[in-house]
This record gives C-alpha cells, structure tokens and sequence, in this order.
C-alpha cells in the first residue's frame, strides 16, 4: 500500500520527523515500510516562466532565441523547439538547475547566441501523459493556465511529495488504509491520533423514498449500508484530490469514483456507487448468484456465475459482483443525476474465493478478503458524503439504511501482564503495557482487555504481548541462551549411513548434483522403461508446465539429464551422485511411499566395472558381506547384456548398467552412460554398523594361482562360488587377476586365472593340506563347468 | 716380524689411499686379510716362531689386522657414499611437475552448507527431524493456523496433488508432525525440500530448502529466541556479526519477527551488497502461536516455545557469491567443482 506521506498528518502529526526516521521507526514498530520514492527528489530550480518574444537564431535555421519572464528577471534561452508560442506558460530549468538524470543545465552559446536556461518537455521533468493529459510528447510543456512567474513546477505536479510504500500482511487489514497506518505511527511515535468524525449537511429528504436495501444472504453480508446523494453533478476531481489518488497509484476518473477511491484508501473501506436510476425499483438485494448468471463487469468483462458467489443486486438483476466489482449496468456516467453509495461488510473467505473463481483481484477484494471491520462501514460512508458535499458534487439525502447482522460482542481476553513478561522475558511495567495497549484502542478493565473490533486479527494473550513488545522494541529483548533439560544432538541411524554413503561416493570421485522433484510424463518413454511400479505417478494438479507435472517414481531420468547436459556442455567425463526421495502413490493411504534413493551415474572413459566399482565401495563400507551381482537381461532401460541387479539374499539392493543405446539416444547422450539406482532403506537393513576386532593372523598365508579354459558363457562369478564352496574356512581371498580371449585360446572359449590365498587362525598350512583342497576346486569345476586347468 | 707386519701395515695403509672403486677394496681385503691375505699368513705361520716372540708378534698382527680392518671400513663408507651421492644426483626430478591423486568428488555446495548449519545446531542439542515432502493440506497450512481460503496462502504459491495433499512450502510442516509426536522438551531441526509454484529465474526456484527450527519446553521465551538465533549467527558468520529483530507476520508464531543479520561485507556500515541498510534479512522466526501448540496436543499454559526458517538457497548464494540460482540445479560439473 503507498500513499504520499503527508496524507498522514490529517490524522496525526509527524511533521516534525523526517522521512527516513518515519520509514526506519515504523518498519521497527511492525509497519515494515518497502520503499520512500520522491518523484521530484532530482528536479530542482525548474520554474514557471512565459515567453515574451520569440526571433529567429540568427545563424541558425532550426533554433529560435526567446525572452522569457521567469518573475524576478527575463532570460535569453535558445530553443529548437516548434509548438512554442509567444504569451505560453512554460517550465524553465534555470542555470545551475538539475534535471532528472543527473542532468545539470547551465549558461551557455548556441551557435553563438547565448542562451541562460531551458525550456522543459514533459519528459525532461520525468512526467507522462497520464500526468499531463494535455500536453504533448515531443515539445515543450504548455501549461494549460496561468501560473504565478517564477513558482516552483514541482508543486503544480506535486513532484515535491514522499511517497512512502508499506508492506501489509494479511492479519492486518486494519492497516491496508491510511488510517490504520496513522494509528500505527500515533503509537509509534507517541503522539495524539486525531480520528474526526465526518460532518454532512444533508437535506430534508428522507433515504426511504429513494432507494431500499435487503440482505437475503445475512452470512456473507454482514452488514450493508447506503446512502443516496441527488443532484449528483459529475465532474473532475480538485487537484488535491487526484494528486493524493495519482501519488497513490489510482487513476482521478471522475469526482464520484475519485471519491469512492480516496475513501477505500482513507479508511480501508471498499466503497462503491451505483446510478440509482438505473437500479430497477430502486432495491438493492444481496444475494447469492443464480448457477450460470451472467454479468458485465466495470471492466467490460463478461462475467459468468456461480451459486456460491455473493451478489448486489437490483429487483431484476445482478448490478455487481460482492466485494470485487461493480457491474456496467449501473455504473455512475457524466449523466448521473442520483447515486446510491454503498459501504459493506461481506465475509472474506467468500469474497477471496469468488474473486479467485472469476480471476479477478482488486483493491477490494484484496481488502475485503483479510476481514474487514463491520464497525468501519458507516463511517466510511460518512465520509464519502462528506466529500460529496464538500466538493459540491451533490446533496446527501437524509438518513442511512444500515443492515446490521455483525457480532457486536466485542473479544474480551485476559491480561495478565507477568504472563506476557514470562512469555517475551522481559521485564515491562504493567502501566506501559496498559499505555501502549490503551493507545491501539484496547480498553482494559481490571484482568480482561477488551480487544477494538477492528483488530481481528487479535486472538489470544500470545498476541497482546506482541501489541507490547513490538512497540517495547525488539531490540530491547535481552537475548538468553537457552536453558532446561539437556537435550542431545545426535544423528539418527540412517541419517548417519547418508552420511557414510555421500563419503564413500565423493572418495570415488562422484559429484553430487540435485535434480528437481518433479520430471515430466514423458521421462517413461524417454527412459524406456518395462518397470510397471515405476509408471504410476503422483501428478501435479497445477504444475508450472507439463515438464514438471508428475513426482518422479525413479531418479534415472534426472541422472539422464545430468549425464546429458554435462556432456553436451563439452565436458568429456563425469561421475555424479543424487541421493533423494521418489514418491509412489500408496492405494490405502492418502500421501505417497517417499523411498529414498541413492542413484549413481558416469560417463566418458568409464566403463560397467567402474559403476560397480563404485558400489561395491558402497558395500564393502557397510559391511555388507552378502550381495551378488546377477545378469539382468530384461530391463530395457539398460544394455541387453551389461546390467545387473544387486541382490542381497531375496533381497533387491537395486539395478545398475550401460544404459541401452536407445535410451542415450533419447537424451542426446553422445557418450556411453552408466548408471545405477540403489534402495537406501534396504541398504539401511543391510548395513552391520557394529564391527568387531578380527585377530591379526599369526600364520603365514599361502597364495596358488590357477589358470583355467572354459566356455565364453562361464562367468567368473560361477567359478568364484565353486572356488568359494570347495576352500572352506581356510580361504582368506580370491581374486581375478586375468582374463583372456584371443591367440592361442580356441575360438568360443576364454582363460580364466585367479589368484587364490589360504589361511588358518591356528596353525601354518601344509602343502598337502592345500593340495586337497586345491583338487578338489579343480574336479568341481571340471566336472560343473567343464573347466580345463592350463 | 714386527717389521715385516709394520711394513704390511704401512703398505696397506698406502694402497688403501689410491683405491677408489668397490672393487678395488674388495681385492685390497682379499690380500691383506683374507684366508690367504698377508696378514692372516703372518698369524698362520706365529707357530714358527718362539714361543716367548709369539705372544708379543700375535697381539701385533691382530692390531695391525684391526688397523687394516678399520681404514678398509671407513674407505668403504667413503666409497659408498660418494657413489650414493653420485646417484642422487643422477635422480633429480622436475618438482613442479604435477602431483598424482586419485579423483575424489564433492558434495553439492547446498548440502556442505546444510551440514554446516546442521553441525552448529546438533551442537546446541538439537536433533534432526524430517517429513514427508508430499504432505497433508492440514499438517502444510491448517494446523498452522492457516485454514483453507486465508489470505495468507496467496504469500505461498502452491502446487497441489488433490484438495487435501500439497507439496509442501515450508519445512513448518515438520514442526506439527514432531509436536504431536514428542513431548516436550523438543529441541530439532528440520532441513528439506520446499516447492511454491514460482517460475525458474535467478532468485527464483519452484524447488528450494529450508531449515525449521523448534524449541519446546517449559518457560521458553522470546529472549531464548533471540539468544539461539544470536549463537547461532555467530557460529555462522563470526563473533563480531549482530542480530535484529524486525516486527512481521506469520500465522504460525505470535510474536512474529524478521530477522536480519548485520552485512558481513561491510560489517553494518552500508553497502552495495546489503543496499545501504547495514543489515540483510535471513530468516523468519516467532513465538510458537498458542493455537499451533493447542493443535499438536501441547497445553499452551504449561509449555511455550519458538520456530525459525531459514532459506538454505539464500544462504548458499551469499556465502559463495553465486549470483544466480539456477546454477544450483544445473548440476554443470563445473560448476560443482568450485566448492
């Protein structure tokens, strides 16, 4: 909300504080101020001259030299200017003036005639048609009557006036007016709060004859008032007014309207006028809308209605939307002879919803949304006859209809001062608290406080003690440490197997990225996945666009576009982690499954056994001992033959692989992918965080090598089981150490060779010891793989 | 004899000067001292001489035996040494050649930072909480005292799964789950993800974080809030770094506040990077409001207590000076490798 900040004074006077301290204080007090503008702040020494004569340059044709009378002197000034006449009021920057722009003007020759000023466009003083209805853009100002010689021209376009703009949240509706915010600085600055009750002159007319009100829908409509004016003489508003309206940021449109803004602004009561004789038989009725009325708004708008949306209406039809906008059919016109003002309290929550509905926000909705006080509309209305008359824009008929169903009970809470003490840890003394209370208009009788009816947003004690503090100061709340039971702050289980995780992956050269949570539908056939529990997601009601309208199911489609992106900026490897949450709708349950996942990716240079490198650090780091890798053939979103699912018992840890060409080629992946997605809960139930000591050996170990042919569909993770079964307790390690296809190995077979060490706690192995079983790990995987030792 | 041995032993001591090389000792040993060495056949043939000269002859040849023994030893050190220093020299490397490393990787700079509020929080004896990120309407709004059609949710754009499920905005909803949960006294963080239906641009993200923070206890006030949020600049941004507290509105906490830290480039003076004021806004914080406690099944007469939130991204962007978001889920390995 912005208005010029001397509006203020007509309630209470802050003359004596300048604007920054005004803007500082209040902003500590709880009216955060957003910004101090000053339209003038750079204009200075521009004044109102007139044009005496006006010769041809002599060396110039485009330039003409002008006498200019600027009160106290005439000056010389050169122009090239053509709309200039002689006898026209212009605005003259002086010598020594400045401009907007940083410009400073000073004396000087134009072609050798010496000129001692400017004569000034509108867009030299920073100003625009709108300000200046009359002028033009590409000359000089002509002020459309006679100024005084020589006065200052930010006064003709109030360019001398701060405007002071300030941030108010939603509880305070109160202050979305330039009353509410007077109260606030009155308190602030402790200084008296000057409210003047409207004074009309009305005539001898009584309201009952020209118009009457009927509230059908006493729920949303809890109070309406009107009043009727005649022998309305529409016209434009003095210049105080639509100056205050202008700095305000509403156009001046007629006196009528100008009014009913000016009082929307003053007092933060939408207020609006119908052309009585255009409302059939002179009603008002307020009521729900009929399913699919229709009405055309003041905006030309084509309204289309529901049952749920409050109306204003007249006995045949709808004449405005309740609390959001009148209707055209009774809008106030040049030819308006007798309005009805109105001046209404509707319930917020109604007013928001239908000015949702029909997407339209305005100055009153967005006030009467917040709540407004029942206790506001009269003299609101008041005030608006008040301008009325004082304008001379019509007589005020006698009396008000005033429909009154508001709650008159006022809140009455407690007041317990050592209570709002305890709570802020301060040390206030109750005659300050009842001060600042008394001073926002709270009446407080003994241990209760009554709470003013334009302070909805006070509920409780909790809010009494902010009303104390935040004029107290803030800043004066001593600051304590905290104090009680000793609590701990430790991590939890699987915050601390993250933790683990993110080490392990950042040792193995993984970055980690974050990818958004949302994805679009269209990552499915993108990924190309067969994986039905993955292709049901959680979908976005109102999504920023279609490319984010689902939760994702899976973090491989972001790990893609990572992958993707990275590559195609050039950079020619990369290895990256996310550990996230994906969402799986749940059938009995109203939220969705978030299962974390830990998904790995790497391109450029690396290869399916760097991936699985990487996970079996993963592994090996939660001791988890466990686990096989088993060819997975099915998923089509990796290679036929270079994926896996990582299994732990019946357990499924996750899948990892060279993602399938196709797949690549969807996300303009020019490199080879690999990525994997693991389960973190499972992870979590795998992972043996107890360790304990294992003896140093005291035995020497022995190591064979054995070398073996075998069918290129014999994999080594068959031989290592057999190897594994057939050594029993003395097998400390195993370990591939080569494989071979090529010259010297026939065409469909390969060798194979692993390095094998044999241990015991308690004793030093004997060669026939190893010989057994050695034997018998060569039969096995004679007789099962049809092995044949080299 | 003697003469002999002392002539031996001059001869040697001679010889030994000139040899330079391994080699060179290892023959001048063979003849002196080894089995058939000069030495040891004097010390052979001390059987032919008479026994009352033996004695005297003997101790002779051992000592020259041990003379001999000692300078072969000192000039095979001195041989040694000179090869190894030959060497050494020979082996000289390009220092400024680069090292070798294995390649490590690094976490996401809004989780390094994240953890750094995390460390200075668990120090003060919070604990970690989470939730859900798609979450119930009531634990997101309503039972924050923000009911359906409040103006209040126009200040948080919200994405929605049906009427009753949101994707949360603020990590706040936490704080409802863990109240209804936990008896007091609470002490947690809750850091997570956020999303308000904004369009990507450089101070804007649809998904962002945050940081909850709650305490309930008995005879918890607003200066306790002033006090941990104090501490906790402090650990942040140093011990010269002030607070302020600025009057604002939160459905949720009664007082409310904005909270400002004092601009830590110009340390409170005014500069381009706080706008002239001195001080930068951080984090919104408040009294729990009586009503929320009431909601969670928490008797506000008893126990009282208060919440912060804190915008990780904002946070993040001013420590490293990054100076548009989109870089934080752009995921440019970069970009990444800078922290």
């Amino acid at each position: 909300m912005k208005f010029p900040v001397k509006w203020l004074n007509d309630y209470v006077d802050i003359s004596d504080i300048s604007i920054e301290k005004l803007a500082h204080e209040m902003t500590m007090s709880g009216s955060k101020v957003e910004g101090v503008e000053n339209l003038g702040e750079e204009i200075q020494n521009v004044v109102v001259g007139k044009i005496l004569s006006i010769e041809k340059h002599p060396d110039a044709d485009k330039l003409v030299v002008c006498k200019v009378d600027v009160g106290e002197e005439v000056l010389q000034i050169v122009t090239g200017a053509k709309n200039v006449n002689e006898g026209d009021f212009v605005p003259v920057a002086l010598h020594g003036s400045h401009l907007p722009g940083g410009i400073t003007i000073k004396k000087g020759k134009l072609r050798g005639v010496e000129s001692c000023g400017m004569l000034c466009s509108i867009g030299e003083l920073n100003l625009t048609l709108e300000d200046v209805p009359y002028a033009i853009e590409d000359g000089i100002l002509i002020f459309d009557r006679e100024y005084p010689l020589g006065m200052d021209v930010k006064e003709i376009f109030s360019l001398n006036e701060d405007i002071i703009e300030f941030e108010i949240t939603p509880n305070r509706a109160d202050c979305f007016s330039v009353i509410g915010i007077a109260r606030e600085a009155a308190v602030t600055f402790d200084k008296p709060f000057n409210l003047k009750t409207p004074v009309i002159h009305e005539t001898n007319d009584k309201i009952e004859d020209f118009a009457s009100v009927e509230v059908l829908d006493k729920e949303n409509c809890m109070r309406y008032a009107a009043r009727v004016v005649k022998n309305v003489k529409i016209g434009p508003s003095p210049k105080w007014l639509s100056d205050r309206l202008k700095l305000s940021g509403i156009r001046s449109i007629n006196n009528i309207v100008d009014i009913t803004n000016y009082v929307l602004l003053e007092y933060g009561q939408p207020m609006h006028a119908f052309d009585l004789d255009n409302l059939a038989g002179h009603k008002i009725i307020v009521r729900k809308a009929n399913e699919g009325e229709v009405i055309t708004t003041l905006d030309e708008q084509e309204r289309k209605l529901d049952s749920s949306m409050l109306m204003i209406c007249d006995s045949e039809k709808a004449v405005a939307v309740a609390g959001v906008m009148g209707g055209l059919n009774t809008e106030i016109e040049d030819t308006t002879k007798t309005l009805l003002f109105e001046s209404a309290c509707f319930y917020g929550a109604n007013v928001r919803t239908t000015a949702r509905k029909l997407g339209l926000r305005t100055e009153a909705s967005s006030r009467y949304e917040k709540g407004l006080d029942p206790e506001n509309v009269i003299g609101a209305i008041n005030r608006a006859c008040e301008l009325v008359e004082m304008l001379g824009a019509g007589e005020v008929v006698s009396g008000i209809i005033d429909i009154d169903n508001s709650n008159k009970e006022g809140k009455v809470l407690p007041f317990r001062p050592d209570y709002i003490n305890n709570f802020l840890g301060t040390d206030i003394p109750k005659e300050d608290m009842v001060k600042t209370l008394t001073a926002f208009e709270f009446k407080i009788d003994g241990d209760k406080v009554l709470v003013p009816s334009f302070r909805s947003d006070i509920e409780g004690e909790a809010d009494l003690a902010e009303e104390v503090v935040r004029i107290y100061g803030y800043d004066k709340i001593e600051a304590t440490p905290l104090r009680g039971e000793t609590t701990q702050g430790i991590k939890t289980k699987d915050q601390k197997m993250a933790d683990k995780i993110e080490n392990v992956l950042i040792a193995q050269g993984h970055y980690e990225v974050m990818n958004f949570s949302f994805v679009s539908p269209d990552i499915f056939e993108k990924i190309n996945t067969n994986d039905e529990t993955i292709k049901n997601p959680v979908v976005i009601l109102n999504p920023l666009g279609k490319d984010c309208s689902i939760m994702r199911t899976t973090l491989v489609a972001s790990m893609m576009d990572t992958l993707s992106f990275n590559n195609n900026q050039r950079t020619p490897n990369g290895k990256f982690f996310e550990m996230a949450r994906v969402y799986l709708p749940r059938e009995s349950e109203k939220l969705p499954d978030e299962k974390k996942k830990v998904c790995l990716g790497m391109y450029g240079g690396y290869d399916f056994y760097d991936l699985k490198g990487s996970i079996e650090a993963i592994l090996d780091n939660l001791n988890i001992k466990d686990y096989e890798f088993v060819a997975e053939g099915e998923n089509t979103t990796f290679h036929p033959g270079r994926c896996a699912r990582i299994l732990s018992g019946d357990k499924l840890i996750g899948i990892m692989g060279e993602i399938h060409p196709t797949v690549c080629k969807n996300y303009a992946m020019s490199a080879k992918a690999y990525v994997a997605e693991l389960d973190f809960d499972t992870l979590l139930s795998l992972w043996v965080s107890d360790v304990e000591y294992k003896p140093l050996p005291k035995f020497p170990a022995v190591t064979r090598d054995i070398a073996m042919l075998v069918d290129d569909s014999v994999t080594v993770g068959e031989i290592e089981k057999i190897i594994k079964k057939c050594s029993g307790k003395i097998l400390e390690d195993v370990k591939l150490f080569d494989v071979y296809k090529g010259e010297q190995i026939e065409s469909g077979k390969k060798s194979v060779a692993f390095s094998i060490v044999y241990r015991a706690d308690d004793r030093t192995l004997t060669d026939d010891e190893i010989t057994v079983v050695f034997d018998k790990i060569v039969s096995n995987l004679e007789k099962n793989l049809s092995a044949q030792l080299r | 004899m003697k003469q002999l041995l002392e002539k031996i032993k001059q001869e040697a001591i001679n010889s030994l000067q000139n040899a330079e090389k391994i080699e060179d000792l290892e023959s001048f040993r063979v003849k002196y001292l080894g089995k058939k060495g000069e030495v040891t056949s004097v010390l052979k043939g001390l059987g032919s001489i008479a026994p009352e000269e033996r004695k005297e002859v003997g101790a002779l040849a051992n000592e020259v035996r041990a003379i001999i023994e000692e300078k072969l030893n000192e000039k095979k050190e001195a041989v040694q040494n000179a090869l190894m220093n030959e060497k050494l020299k020979k082996e000289v490397i390009d220092v400024t050649m680069p090292g070798k490393k294995c390649d490590m990787g690094k976490l996401h700079p809004l989780a390094t930072v994240r953890k750094q509020l995390e460390d200075i929080f668990m120090g003060m004896g919070f604990s970690i909480a989470d939730g859900p990120e798609v979450e119930l309407d009531y634990y997101n709004f309503e039972a924050l005292n923000i009911p359906k059609n409040h103006p209040a949710r126009d200040t948080q754009d919200t994405f929605y799964i049906n009427d009753d499920v949101v994707l949360r905005t603020q990590t706040s909803s936490v704080q409802v789950r863990v109240m209804e949960n936990t008896k007091p006294p609470i002490r947690v963080i809750s850091p997570g993800r956020v999303f308000r239906s904004d369009a990507v641009d450089a101070t804007h993200s649809p998904v962002f974080h945050q940081i909850e923070g709650l305490v309930v206890d008995k005879g918890v006030t607003m200066g306790d809030l002033k006090g941990t949020l104090e501490l906790f600049m402090k650990r942040l941004y140093g011990d010269d770094v002030k607070i302020r507290l600025r009057p604002h509105h939160f459905p949720f906490t009664e007082p409310s506040a904005e909270v400002d830290v004092s601009c830590f480039v110009c340390g409170g003076k005014g500069c381009r990077v706080c706008k002239k004021e001195g001080f930068i806004e951080v984090l919104g914080a408040g009294m729990v409001h009586p009503k929320v406690l009431k909601n969670c099944g928490i008797d506000p007469e008893i126990y009282s207590g208060f919440a912060f939130g804190i915008g990780l991204e904002r946070i993040v962007m001013r420590s490293y000076n990054i100076d548009d978001m989109r870089h934080l889920y752009e995921n440019d390995v970069r970009f990444l490798k800078q922290f």
